[in-house]
């Protein structure tokens, strides 16, 4: 064991949870600089906007929506009562060592850096990557973007150093895709965001390497609340990755997300997550785009980890034949409720969107489909089309599916199909019988479940997620 | 030479323990040899096969199964498997997404060492002139295992596995069920280009017909969980024509 870790939960207590967090399930010391204590009120909030020198819109911004969330019911009443197990007066919101991220990982200090080379993100960022973002806590460490896409006029920052510096682009967008009162947890992020990505591509320009941003949480009774804008300009074009890891507390963690996305005529964004945040974090983030004419949104989104993910990214069609596509994949494990699934608002004619999703209950794992797509009556030639399948590991796994779709006016098409499916134990005993285990049949039947979907992940990600999944199962059988 | 040995074997659903289907049953195989099982239905032909391979669902009541003389009994299906059994299915299990060459792979992958990794290139080759041998098209490997495919083209599937795999003793389970004639042909020859030294089959049919494509050095009639009667391939015709009266007549009363 490395000397200087601090806590390393080595052996999992339930080998059917923490396993895939091995990896990320490691904390090292660190000294921040910023810290605004514990618990959440005005004074945090001027806390934050004074370390990050906040233009005064921002911090009325942030008061208001303060106001918001404290207003604002627990939506208890249609989703968990685990919700109310966040204790919001434990938390800490806010913790840093500084907010002007370096641009070289040589810069960055020891014990921020130590952190990402064993997570591999300097690798990565060497392979395939134009561009990385990595927050640690509340700020990020590293920002760079390679040389060749800067030039392109590509901006690729934090949203701290986005309002500081480009603040004419921000400000336009900024809460316009989702609005503070949005719901609870869009509130809290409007209160008291810090990270995340601000990302502008100009007209025209079509980034080829992914941008990727990496966010770490290390510290305990921690929130996370980055705030992430893209706006892809006319005819543009963005692959945008975020990962994510924690280490496992016994304590909760809050990760609170808020990510908008612009794509202006004909622009296409792509959006990939995969998310394997440790089995202690609350994961509620709110995820929307607009797409204007002939533009593209995809989301690709992968939940492996975390307590309880809340997650709808959603697609507004704004303009004619914009296209939107949500494709979902959640694996919930024992102790974990994956809560995903999609929205899909036609706002203009001949718009498109689909909507595919995977879930994958594993013991007393829980897996929920939400999905809303809404076609008014007053447009024209609109399509859905929604796929959403579920696969049952054991007898006691549980998956729930709730779809809204409203259909309005005689000249759309909509198709709705939803599977639920077992792995049989004749087709374990099957795979068996030509030689693997158990569990590798387990891994193999999951893998085969979403490879349709998995396939659409960049190589690197693929690879990675197969990986999750064969160590999610090992602990499954038996 | 190796050798599989079944030694008054008596076998019971797990559910039903009291019931039993398999009562005490006698058998030797050894490399080389093809023998063939026959039987009316509901015999418990298929349950030898599968008791065999170690499926949950059976329980051995009482007796052994050797392989090279030492007891399988306590092995799961996988080790089994990966020691040198193969079953080929009656109704092949489909898996949706794997493809048969990745579900081949790993198959293989499965009987290296901790920390071994098959060699893509090899396997490649390997697996390509299998197929030849078994005039499978290239094509083929790349669908889902069984997914949405044809009587025919599943026991294809089957073949081809075993080609890979390699096992020491095949048990096939009815692998002439649900073929039409050609497709029946095509299997018998994928058996017969396996068949040779290194190989032991057990061939597990309800009809003679199969017997006609792949001619068996033993056969043995099972009845009420039992042989009661064994000979050469000539056994298999004078069933076909008198029927499983015939056999049945010899049985003394019990």
């Amino acid at each position: 064991m490395n000397p200087d870790t601090l806590e390393t939960t080595g052996a999992v207590e339930n080998p059917a949870v923490g396993i895939d967090q091995s990896a990320g399930n490691f904390t090292y010391d660190v000294k921040y600089d910023f810290d605004a204590g514990t618990g959440l009120s005005e004074r945090t909030i001027d806390y934050i906007s004074s370390v990050k020198k906040e233009a005064p819109w921002i911090n009325e911004f942030r008061h208001k929506a303060l106001k918001t969330f404290l207003s604002m019911p627990m939506p208890t009443h249609w989703a968990t009562k685990d919700l109310e197990n966040i204790n919001f007066d434990k938390i800490r919101y806010y913790l840093s060592q500084g907010t002007k991220p370096k641009r070289t990982w040589d810069e960055v200090p020891d014990d921020i850096k130590k952190t990402f080379e064993r997570l591999g993100i300097p690798e990565q960022e060497r392979k395939f990557l134009a561009g990385v973002e990595a927050q640690f806590d509340s700020e990020a460490a590293y920002s760079n973007i390679k040389e060749t896409v800067a030039k392109q006029g590509v901006i690729f920052v934090n949203s701290t150093e986005g309002l500081r510096e480009h603040p004419e682009i921000f400000r336009k967008f900024f809460g316009k895709v989702i609005p503070t009162s949005d719901n609870k947890f869009s509130a809290l992020n409007s209160a008291v965001f810090s990270g995340g990505s601000f990302i502008y591509v100009p007209p025209g320009v079509k980034v080829s390497h992914p941008l990727q941003a990496y966010f770490r949480i290390n510290a305990e009774n921690f929130g996370q609340f980055e705030r992430t804008l893209i706006i892809c300009d006319e005819g543009s074009e963005v692959t945008y990755m975020e990962g994510c890891t924690a280490p496992k507390f016994s304590t909760s963690t809050l990760h609170s997300a808020v990510v908008e996305l612009v794509a202006l005529k004909g622009a296409k964004i792509q959006y990939i997550t995969v998310q394997n945040w440790a089995p202690n974090v609350f994961n509620l983030v709110t995820k929307r785009g607009v797409a204007h004419e002939e533009a593209e949104i995809k989301w690709i989104d992968c939940n492996i980890g975390s307590r309880l993910t809340m997650k709808y990214p959603g697609v507004v069609l704004k303009g004619r034949k914009a296209r939107g596509e949500v494709i979902s994949i959640a694996l919930a494990n024992d102790g974990q409720h994956q809560d995903t699934g999609a929205k899909m608002v036609h706002a203009a004619d001949e718009t498109t969107s689909t909507i595919v999703s995977k879930s994958i209950s594993v013991g007393q794992g829980r897996a929920t489909y939400r999905g809303v797509v809404h076609i008014p009556k007053h447009l024209k030639g609109c399509k859905n089309n929604t796929e959403c399948d579920a696969l049952l590991i054991n007898t006691n796994s549980r998956t729930d599916t709730y779809p809204a779709i409203t259909v309005r006016g005689d000249s759309h098409a909509a198709q709705h199909e939803a599977s639920v499916s077992k792995v049989s134990e004749d087709q374990i005993f099957y795979m068996q019988q030509r030689g693997l285990t158990e569990g590798q049949a387990m891994s193999l039947s999951v893998n085969g479940f979403i490879n349709d979907l998995a396939r659409q992940f960049p190589m690197e990600y693929s690879v990675e997620l197969k990986r999750l999944i064969d160590l999610e199962m090992e602990g499954s059988v038996g | 030479m190796q050798s599989l040995e079944i030694k008054d074997l008596h076998v019971s659903l797990t559910e039903t323990p009291e019931k039993a289907i398999v009562k005490g049953l006698n058998l030797t195989i050894k490399t080389g040899e093809v023998h063939a099982i026959m039987g009316p239905n509901g015999m418990g032909k298929s349950t030898l096969a599968k008791v065999i391979a170690g499926h949950p669902d059976y329980t051995i009541t009482s007796g052994d199964v050797l392989l090279n003389g030492k007891s399988i009994l306590e092995m799961e299906a996988d080790e089994r498997a990966r020691a040198g059994l193969f079953l080929a299915f009656q109704y092949p299990s489909e898996i949706p997404g794997v493809s048969i060459a990745n579900f081949l792979r790993a198959a293989l992958q499965s009987r290296l060492s901790e920390g071994e990794e098959l060699d893509a290139t090899g396997y490649y080759k390997k697996l390509y002139s299998k197929m030849d041998l078994l005039k499978i098209d290239r094509k083929f490997t790349s669908r889902s295992v069984n997914e949405g495919f044809s009587g025919g083209e599943k026991k294809r599937c089957e073949i081809l596995q075993m080609a890979m795999l390699e096992p020491t003793f095949a048990l096939m389970d009815e692998t002439d069920s649900g073929l039409d004639i050609d497709a029946l042909k095509i299997v018998a020859e994928g058996v017969n280009t396996l068949r040779g030294e290194k190989l032991g089959v057990l061939l597990i049919t309800h009809y003679q017909r199969l017997l006609n494509y792949i001619v068996p050095d033993f056969v043995h009639v099972m009845y009420d969980g039992r042989i009661i009667k064994s000979g050469d391939k000539s056994l298999a015709l004078e069933l076909d024509a008198k029927g499983y009266d015939w056999v049945k007549k010899d049985l003394a009363p019990t």
